[in-house]
């Protein structure tokens, strides 16, 4: 399943790309699942969204799909249909906090 | 013709100041990490060209970023661009950003709280990375300082982090506690006469020493005085705000307390005060002249509370003998209505003769002097907030 994730400018620098990235998910599409691939693919922005060892979300970060925060989302919860046929994108977001 | 490149992290991104040995025109390159906080950069001593770079943000946490180029290009260590991001065997390569404290019963003690500012027991959190001190010999080791206070080490350029445990471990670590800025360790001194001997400091813990290459350690605190604390003599418990050293007389140590600036001649045994005249011993920076080992330099703050110069004259206090007896240095900086503070990290010197001495404020000016503080310039006059000035005297 080809997954659509935007990142933040900071993440998008480090990670060496430009606009949205694209994923191939396998298995059931979840917040985890994405991540674990983005990891994959872009294992510099490891321990920049969730913590390495608790896998925990990192406080400033958000998670937003169709409209909605999923940020508090169970992990291995399915993302929306939109998300995981690619026709949404799943965003990762820098919470506002000044600065 | 040699010459000198300052490194400078601020808290929007990191600055290049080149120059050559004159130091009267300078090449500014920068912002490198445009938007993240840059705590520190620095220089390995064995290879000039090898920069290691603490670059955090509150929202992404901790990168480390490093230059084999003298600072044209930067990578994370183990994920150079454009090659492979994961190993042959398939395990990704990017660790460079993963600080773990070891709570390993074998190598430290599961030491899980430190004490909050209020004295109450609080979980060990990793934030960021204070301070990078590379090897004197090698340049793939490099030693952090971090927040909540640790020491960790790195052997492979920077790819994967240790803790030195026995630090926390050594018997005091659930007695620190945090200073106004967090409980940062933010001091890293090797002894260029023992490979087996560092010191570092911590706020608000104290000072302490290794003599078998960081596997056990102690407090070097005994002469200290903080009114702070509820036993004002204790072991551990000061806020060091930063301890300098000169190369040919590792035994003496100089140490800007958050009140009182001090001096050890036994390798941190005992210390005495050394404010003398100083208008106010409050401050953060100190440092030692490059080839006067008793010639030592402050810049006085009000107080803890009112983080500027006295009388809104920026003033360089330098001693030529030891401490004691201060002379202002005011030749070029400005001497009414300033009100920047100048931060634990934010002074160095070049080895160059005359000894230049650098620092950075929190109003976005690195200022230089190149005949060892007798007058000074703005190499730049409006960066983000200065957090730390390193030098560089390049061949």
């Amino acid at each position: 399943m080809m997954i659509r994730v935007t990142l933040p400018a900071h993440l998008r620098k480090l990670a060496h790309v430009d606009g949205e990235v694209k994923l191939d998910v396998e298995g059931p599409v979840t917040q985890r699942s994405v991540i674990d691939a983005l990891e994959a693919r872009y294992p510099m922005l490891q321990g920049t969204i969730r913590d390495h060892v608790t896998q925990k979300r990192r406080a400033f970060v958000r998670f937003f799909a169709c409209g909605e925060d999923l940020s508090h989302e169970p992990p291995y919860s399915p993302l929306p249909d939109a998300v995981a046929t690619g026709a949404e994108p799943f965003m990762i977001v820098g919470a506002i906090a000044g600065g | 013709m040699s010459g000198v490149r300052v490194l400078v992290g601020t808290r929007k991104g990191a600055f290049v100041l080149a120059s050559d040995g004159k130091r009267d025109r300078w090449d500014i390159s920068g912002p490198h990490f445009a938007g993240w906080e840059i705590y520190h950069l620095k220089g390995s001593p064995a290879d000039p060209n090898r920069l290691y770079t603490s670059q955090s943000s509150g929202w992404f946490g901790q990168i480390i970023q490093r230059s084999d180029d003298g600072g044209k290009t930067w990578h994370q260590p183990g994920t150079p661009p454009g090659e492979p991001t994961t190993t042959p065997e398939g395990m990704p390569k990017a660790e460079s950003n993963k600080f773990v404290y070891d709570t390993s019963p074998e190598t430290g003690k599961p030491l899980t709280t430190h004490q909050w500012y209020d004295g109450t027991p609080h979980p060990w959190e990793f934030k960021r990375v204070w301070h990078l001190e590379p090897s004197l010999t090698d340049p793939n080791t490099v030693y952090a300082g971090v927040e909540d206070a640790a020491l960790f080490r790195s052997i492979d350029g920077g790819q994967t982090w240790q803790e030195l445990a026995g630090l926390r471990g050594h018997g005091s670590g659930s007695s620190w506690a945090p200073g106004a800025g967090g409980m940062c360790l933010h001091t890293i001194i090797l002894d260029p006469s023992n490979p087996n001997r560092i010191f570092i400091a911590i706020s608000s813990a104290g000072a302490f020493r290794t003599d078998d290459g960081g596997k056990t350690w102690q407090p070097i605190n005994r002469g200290l005085h903080s009114l702070y604390i509820p036993n004002p003599t204790a072991e551990v418990g000061h806020c060091v705000h930063r301890i300098a050293m000169h190369r040919s007389h590792p035994d003496v140590l100089f140490m800007q307390k958050h009140w009182d600036v001090m001096r050890s001649d036994d390798a941190g045994e005992s210390w005495h005060e050394i404010s003398g005249n100083l208008p106010t011993d409050f401050g953060f920076a100190i440092d030692v002249h490059a080839h006067e080992p008793e010639t030592i330099y402050v810049v006085p703050i009000k107080s803890d509370s009112e983080h500027f110069p006295p009388d809104g004259k920026l003033r360089v206090y330098r001693s030529r003998t030891g401490g004691n007896e201060w002379e202002p240095l005011t030749n070029g900086l400005p001497q009414n209505d300033c009100y920047v503070n100048v931060l634990r990290d934010a002074m160095a010197v070049d080895s160059l003769d005359k000894c230049g001495v650098y620092f950075g404020t929190t109003g976005g000016q690195v200022y230089a002097s190149a005949d060892a503080g007798d007058s000074w310039a703005p190499i730049v006059r409006d960066l983000p907030a200065v957090v730390s000035v390193e030098v560089q005297t390049l061949p």
